[in-house]
């Protein structure tokens, strides 16, 4: 059924449509079409002598390098080392920072004497701490893994008790009504209410820890993809060094990958 | 079981919120609690239930709970409090997993609790895809899982549209009708009152005091709309809310 009057009339002209846009949504094919462009430009760039090569090398020089790195079997080593200092102090970093996070997000006493010490150290630069690190635990892995444990520590640690800060008390209320148990409720209901704070704090402590990786490794490593560029850079050799910088964006967004996976599972409920 | 408040009162540093309440909640009886906006009707349920220590009074349990019974005093949220992580089920299956029980006796109540509630089709849903009616249901069940001795209702028909809440209205109705469950049921709305309450409470602007207390004799299955005895009640309560509210009204504006 429609309203009789409304279709009697032919007159007027249509109301303007002013709606839409402000909703940028990815498009699938656009990323690596700009990618390979900037890619053919540079090369172009470069064969054609507008790019001078000392400034910066063919993206196929550069890939030369790789294949050469992967020939020689140094790739894998360069990539061990660095994953397996990135993978634990990472983690270690995480998991202390979560458990003291937690701590702060719970208990007075934690608050009171640990977040004034966690907001003191949390600005400073971790690289600056690496003498330190050097003479506290040895030039060899040990300062290396500590300096990325101790950046990858305090964000997380801010990234939970905020988290825990934001789970609704309304929950909690409704967990004690019902009589469960101190444990069932910070299992229950606080940690998985905080748990989007806590990856989203995963993800920033990631994106610190490969920049901690790459200046613990530049200073007295032998292996690693620090390493790899500080001698790349030292011998001027740029092709290496694009090399390397490219391996590192990799290793970034691998982890991003990982822990969107993460996100996308843990948080499905959203 | 029943409840009896003793000589309640309760401030928050200087702001008195209520004054000398005292009140019975009888086995079976649904009595509910209205009074204008922040005269401490919230708190009070609180104190009920156990969440806040009143400054002065207690309240005390008369009597013990049945037997099979595993949290006598149970709440229902005017915000429904969903955890919104786990499903309908595993909503209902959080207030059971603290009890000794094994795995096949939980799903068991959970099953039943379901069908009472006639959710069962949504066991598996999250509560962001249910609409609001759905999820207060779902507390309901929740509450329902625990057997309560006593069910305390804040306000909890309040987000929803007036629809809902009619058909809400008529499961809580059903339900006691079925289960004789004992409730203290919070409302700022009268018609709920009318509808649900065999005793009616009436607080004051804060501090909140009892000004009248009504009891309301006719059966529950008897209460139908357009009752010329409720209605009268229920003008007579708004009377008697009136004045108080627009006295509250006025003391927000000096504040
Ligand atoms: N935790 C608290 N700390 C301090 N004051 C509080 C606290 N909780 C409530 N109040 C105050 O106590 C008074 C009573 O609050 P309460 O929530 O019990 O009122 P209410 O009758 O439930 O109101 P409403 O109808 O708005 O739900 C209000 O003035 C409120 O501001
Ligand atoms: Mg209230």
């Amino acid at each position: 059924m429609s309203d009789k009057t409304a279709e009697k009339n032919h007159e007027g002209k249509p109301v303007p449509f002013r709606g839409g846009g402000f909703l940028p949504r990815p498009k699938k094919i656009v990323a690596p079409v700009v990618f390979i462009a900037l890619i053919a430009f540079w090369e172009f760039g470069s064969r054609s002598g507008f790019i001078s090569p000392l400034v910066l090398p063919a993206p196929s020089e550069a890939f030369d390098a790789f294949l050469n790195l992967v020939n020689t079997g140094l790739l894998w080593q360069h990539l061990a080392a660095s994953l397996q200092r990135l993978l634990i102090g990472w983690f270690s970093g995480t998991l202390l920072g979560i458990i003291v996070g937690t701590l702060i997000g719970l208990f007075s006493l934690a608050r009171s004497g640990l977040s004034p010490l966690v907001s003191a150290i949390f600005p400073i630069p971790k690289i600056a701490l690496l003498p330190l690190f050097i003479i506290w635990f040895g030039i060899g892995e040990g300062s290396k893994v500590a300096t990325i444990l101790f950046g990858t520590f305090f964000p997380t640690v801010i990234a939970t008790y905020g988290g825990i800060d934001n789970v609704d008390r309304g929950l909690i209320r409704m967990g004690q009504s019902f009589g469960l148990t101190r444990m069932s409720i910070i299992r229950k209901i606080i940690l998985p209410g905080a748990l989007p704070a806590i990856l989203s704090g995963a993800r920033i402590s990631a994106a610190i820890a490969i920049i901690l990786l790459v200046a613990a490794e530049m200073i007295a490593a032998e292996y690693g993809i620090g390493a790899y560029i500080l001698l790349a850079g030292s011998l001027m050799a740029t092709d290496q060094l694009i090399t390397g910088v490219a391996l590192l964006s990799i290793l970034g967004l691998i982890f991003a990958w990982i822990i969107g996976r993460a996100e996308k599972y843990f948080l499905k409920w959203r | 079981m029943d409840l009896n408040l003793r000589h309640i009162s309760h401030r928050y540093d200087d702001v008195e919120v209520l004054r000398d309440i005292n009140l019975d909640i009888r086995r079976g009886q649904i009595v509910c609690i209205i009074g204008p906006s922040g005269c401490g009707k919230s708190t009070l349920l609180r104190m009920i239930g156990g969440l806040e220590r009143p400054t002065a009074g207690e309240v005390l349990q008369l009597g013990v709970p049945p037997a099979d019974c595993l949290n006598p005093l149970t709440y229902i949220f005017q915000d429904f409090a969903l955890l919104p992580w786990r499903t309908v089920e595993g909503n209902v299956s959080l207030v059971l997993e603290d009890h000794p029980m094994d795995a096949a006796a939980r799903q068991e109540i959970i099953q039943d609790v379901l069908a009472r509630t006639k959710l069962s089709d949504f066991r598996k849903a999250y509560p962001r895809q249910l609409s609001g009616g759905m999820k207060q249901r779902v507390a309901i069940a929740r509450a329902l899982a625990v057997r309560p001795a006593v069910l305390l209702m804040d306000e909890p028909l309040s987000a929803l549209d007036s629809q809902t809440r009619e058909l809400l209205m008529d499961d809580l109705v059903d339900l006691w009708e079925k289960e004789n469950y004992t409730a203290a049921y919070v409302t700022h709305n009268l018609a709920e009152a009318v509808r649900l309450g065999h005793k009616i409470v009436v607080l004051s602007r804060r501090p909140g005091e009892i000004r009248d207390i009504v009891e309301i004799d006719m059966p529950l299955s008897a209460r139908t709309t357009e009752n010329t005895e409720l209605e009268a009640i229920q003008k007579r309560l708004w009377q008697l809310m009136r004045d108080e509210a627009r006295a509250a009204d006025m003391e927000l504006v000096d504040e």
